[in-house]
């Protein structure tokens, strides 16, 4: 490496940013209370290698989730600025030389400094039977695979790929209003079931839409596509399924069952 | 033992202060306050044409006070707002597909500019016969 | 069908339907009709015909009694002044949610929804009334 170019980086590494996590620990803490922390800025960090920084270097007890590092494990969700985003996916460089405000997402409660407890979320998820229904269960494996065209596919692709990590339960106010909401990841994974070819478990399904608690909880707010770091539009989702909600209501209404 | 305590925090009624989105999904959802005010303007105005032509004269005239023109100029902007958030989300609730593609949602918005253009149009035509 | 012993439990769920669709389709018809008309009938009556801009004879009492005196007239005032109100109520009943207004929530219906209708009604009848005249 040439001198000069040591120089340019050592340039970098004299910048500092601003820190600061809202700490909780359950064992000792009655409510949470922010700590500021001073780490070397460089434009290339994310606020997970951030967070990795400070509790290699300078807190060993700061408590985060995080696995992938690349934005497909979705264990690193948090409040950037009090904005759900993924650790891994937002940088210092949006950030610097502002001071970066981090906060465990909202809505859920806080387990320590930055994990939050998920269990009502994971209840949801498991609540609308997250798996394809066939029509007739009884295939043989020797029948060979339930076939499906691109076009088909293309009905719930964007629907599928959802990494539960959570950020739009954070910011969807009717969730944080309302807890019995099932809210947004959930109803467009139900959406995503529902809209597949190869599934016949609408019916099971749309019981749980048709509730209050279900689609119509929601107010059209969108917060929850907007933050969506998979592109996965859980408000179209739930529109979408509002209308085949009302379709079932009146269905229901000539055919009581 | 555990240790475990998950902390709660409340949600002040002032959180769509926190946050410019949800500031403007309120101002959104406050136009509807606006509207309301609009249609029973109106409301009254078939009832005064119930009564005669003095009733309605006076309804009439009574646009032209400059609080109304104040208010309306208001009622106005607030409803292009409702208009503009409106066709905005259309294409969330569209779900139609061409050859296997999802229609484009710049598409829908555009279609929706085009008909309220033909329509205001249309309207301004109309009440000038 | 053959459903994990897991979900059970899940099954024995009661699911109660929400009557909201009745007044979703009624906000979203509202809201597509406020979204697309509004704008210019509040350039009219608000403002381009009490500015003298338009000529106040083509809101005239005659015009407009004449209008309002045929069915096909009567029925598209009925639609342009009541059914923004369902919109606007259906979205007022729930910000009173968002505000954090949750006592009454029954009561809360009763009243906005009951709003909408009372207008609608009072509305309809002085189109009747003009109509049977």
């Amino acid at each position: 490496m040439s001198t000069q170019a040591t120089h340019a980086q050592q340039a970098v590494v004299d910048k500092v940013i601003e820190i600061e996590i809202l700490r909780y620990r359950p064992e000792q803490d009655e409510k949470p209370f922010p700590q500021g922390f001073e780490i070397p800025y460089h434009p290339d960090m994310s606020i997970l290698e951030a967070l990795q920084y400070i509790k290699d270097h300078l807190d060993s007890s700061v408590s985060f989730r995080w696995s992938c590092r690349m934005a497909i494990c979705g264990s690193c969700g948090l409040m950037v600025n009090n904005i759900p985003k993924l650790g891994c996916k937002a940088f210092l460089r949006d950030y610097y030389p502002q001071k970066v405000t981090l906060e465990a997402l909202a809505n859920f409660p806080i387990e320590r400094d930055l994990v939050v407890v998920m269990d009502d979320f994971i209840k949801k998820l498991e609540e609308i039977k997250p798996y394809i229904i066939p029509e007739r269960d009884e295939k043989c494996l020797s029948e060979g695979t339930y076939q499906q065209t691109p076009e088909q596919m293309e009905k719930y692709a964007k629907f599928s790929m959802c990494i539960n990590c959570g950020l739009c339960y954070s910011a969807c106010p009717q969730y944080g209003l309302d807890k019995s909401f099932t809210g947004p990841a959930a109803l467009a994974l139900l959406a995503r079931y529902n809209r597949d070819s190869r599934d016949a478990g609408s019916a099971e399904r749309m019981k749980i839409v048709n509730q209050e608690q279900g689609v119509w909880s929601c107010t059209f707010v969108g917060y929850c596509s907007v933050v969506c770091p998979k592109g996965v539009d859980p408000a179209a989702a739930i529109q979408l399924l509002k209308v085949e909600s009302s379709k079932d209501y009146l269905i229901g209404m000539f055919k009581p069952d | 033992m555990s240790k475990r305590k998950p902390y709660r925090r409340e949600m002040n009624n002032d959180w769509w202060l926190k946050n410019i989105f949800y500031s403007k999904y309120m101002i959104r959802e406050g136009s509807s306050i606006f509207i309301t005010l609009y249609s029973l303007i109106l409301a009254w105005g078939v009832f005064r044409l119930s009564q005669g032509e003095e009733a309605f004269n006076a309804w009439l005239s009574a646009l032209q006070h400059p609080v109304s023109i104040v208010f309306h100029l208001l009622v106005l902007l607030i409803a292009l707002y409702h208009t503009i958030t409106w066709f905005s989300l259309a294409p969330k609730a569209v779900d139609l597909y061409i050859k296997g593609k999802p229609l484009d949602g710049k598409l829908i918005v555009a279609g929706h500019y085009i008909t309220f253009t033909i329509v205001t149009i249309f309207c301004l035509i109309v009440i000038m016969l | 069908m053959n459903v994990q012993p897991t979900t059970n439990a899940l099954q024995e769920k009661k699911y109660i339907r929400s009557n909201e669709p009745v007044f979703w389709g009624l906000f979203g018809a509202g809201g597509m009709l406020t979204a697309f008309l509004t704008p210019v009938m509040v350039l009219v009556t608000g403002l381009l015909i009490p500015l003298g801009i338009i000529d106040a004879d083509h809101l005239s009492y005659d015009k407009l009694h004449g209008f309002a005196s045929s069915w096909y007239g009567a029925a598209i005032i009925l639609v342009l002044v009541a059914l923004p109100l369902w919109h606007t109520l259906h979205r007022i009943f729930h910000s009173l949610h968002d505000l954090g207004i949750k006592r009454g929530r029954d009561w809360q219906q009763v009243i906005c929804y009951g709003f909408a209708f009372a207008v609608s009604v009072f509305v309809f009848t002085l189109l009747l009334q003009m109509l049977t005249q």
